[in-house]
């Protein structure tokens, strides 16, 4: 729990140092490829959360999928 | 939806605002298309109904899933969802040490996402039922979208409530808390990928074995020709810590199809590390089919107090002999296909699609032996079996 907690502190600390004059690199009419819906880490929330599940009941790691949930809120 | 998941999907669909406001007034919104993602960073609404089979090592689980999101277009969203897992077990721990069962999982899940400026709270609830296990489990997390709205970083932390019984001896009456500390990061990288940075420290205190599943211990340690006996009933520590950390990028490429690749690190107060790697190819073919296509492996080693064969039952303080806690790898295939019932809307609804998933999977154990032939392990095979996972839903958008 301690790692965690300084993770968090050591993350927003960094967000707000570098939170005034940041441009964004990515310009908005550049962002045609990233809105598309094939750009999703989890385009169907319900399959993923099954195929997680599935994982999740047979193997010793848990947390941390990765785009789709299932590691945390649904134990 | 994760949080992760959540958070990745409310950045590409502040992306595609930022994207529609900047290209309203150019030619560029005729390629664009016809926007229909009205809910701003709230998640889409929409509705899932989903059936779902397991096939393998002897079990076979299915059921039906089904996910309601509707939200205000503004500030409030809430989903719900109903999952069901019917099993009938025949498996290899059940075969060596019990006789085949049947049972049922019913779970119920909601949850509301309120939006404020670049903030998105979300709090939900899950409620999870069988014969022997209940579990209730309370989730809170906070979303901010920052850097132009490229980077969305989010925390998170859930707490579980588990009673555990069982259904051949009464004077089981058990319980275990579970807490999860989740943060994660959604950020664009360039205009063709993204990266998703995930790590949750999850802590469970309390009774975390099953009540009723038993070592394998030798008669007589003394004797070369001793057999063994399934007469102990595993020993856990009542504590776990674990962390887990996971980095995914998602790559568009030229021709419009997208590669995801993940990996993901664990470890463990009980000794266990594990590496997972992901891969995942999607492919669009005219404007109504989707491809997927994908690859995962994962391997582990075992718990500290894991052992295929115990020498006495008092051996050691902990003593198990479940398989997830053994050394072992699996990996799968599979592939997904989703087509889109409607060129355009219709009524109320915006979108339609049917969807249909396999995944082929293969498990290798390295300590954990096949004794249910009778016999010692060492004169036993090492387990192995594979499994057939299915999915077959239809979602709409409204």
């Amino acid at each position: 729990m301690r790692h965690s907690g300084q993770l968090i502190v050591i993350l927003g600390m960094v967000a707000l140092s570098a939170c005034s004059g940041v441009e964004p690199w990515v310009k908005p009419y550049e962002r045609a490829h990233l809105a598309d819906p094939i750009m999703n880490f989890s385009r169907n929330p319900v399959s993923d959360n099954f195929g997680s599940h599935v994982y999740q009941v047979r193997e010793g790691a848990r947390g941390a999928e990765g785009g789709h949930g299932g590691g945390w809120g649904c134990k | 939806m994760g949080a992760a998941g959540a958070a990745s999907e409310r950045l590409r669909l502040t992306l595609w605002r930022t994207l529609r406001a900047a290209v309203a007034t150019s030619p560029l919104a005729l390629l664009v298309g016809s926007p229909s993602l009205d809910a701003g960073v709230l998640a889409e609404d929409r509705a899932d109904a989903l059936y779902h089979s397991y096939d393998g090592g002897g079990v076979e689980v299915n059921g039906p899933s089904i996910l309601v999101r509707k939200g205000d277009n503004k500030q409030i969203s809430g989903s719900l969802n109903y999952y069901v897992d019917s099993i009938s077990s025949a498996s290899v721990d059940v075969i060596t040490q019990g006789s085949p069962y049947s049972e049922k999982r019913t779970e119920w899940s909601g949850s509301v996402d309120y939006l404020h400026a670049d903030t998105t709270m979300t709090a939900g609830y899950t409620y999870s039922n069988e014969s022997d296990y209940q579990a209730n489990t309370f989730n809170f997390s906070i979303s901010q979208s920052m850097f132009g709205e490229l980077t969305t970083v989010t925390l998170g932390y859930s707490r579980g409530f588990d009673d555990i019984s069982s259904n051949v001896d009464p004077a089981v009456d058990e319980s275990a808390d579970h807490q999860n500390y989740h943060v994660s990061l959604s950020q664009v990288l360039t205009k063709n990928l993204l990266l998703s940075l995930n790590y949750d420290a999850i802590t469970d205190e309390g009774f975390l074995r099953n009540p009723y599943r038993h070592v394998y211990v030798l008669d007589d340690p003394n004797d070369p020709n001793s057999l063994a006996n399934f007469n102990t009933p595993e020993r856990y520590p009542s504590t776990r810590t674990s962390n887990a950390l996971s980095a995914n990028f998602l790559y568009y490429l030229p021709y419009r199809a997208s590669l995801k690749l993940g990996y993901r690190y664990y470890a463990d107060d009980w000794d266990i590390s594990a590496h997972t790697v992901d891969l995942r190819y999607t492919h669009p073919l005219g404007g109504r089919w989707l491809f997927d296509i994908g690859a995962r492996y994962y391997q582990q080693t075992h718990a500290d107090f894991y052992a295929d064969l115990f020498q006495r039952p008092d051996q050691q303080n902990f003593m198990a002999r479940d398989k997830e806690l053994s050394e072992f790898q699996d990996y799968s295939v599979g592939f997904g296909i989703t087509y889109n019932l409607l060129k355009k809307p219709r009524g109320f609804i915006d979108k339609a699609t049917l969807n249909f998933n396999y995944d082929r999977v293969w498990f290798k154990y390295d300590d954990f032996s096949d004794v249910s032939g009778g016999g010692l392990p060492a004169q036993a095979p090492l387990y192995e079996f594979d499994a057939d996972v299915m999915r077959f839903y239809g979602s709409i958008w409204y």
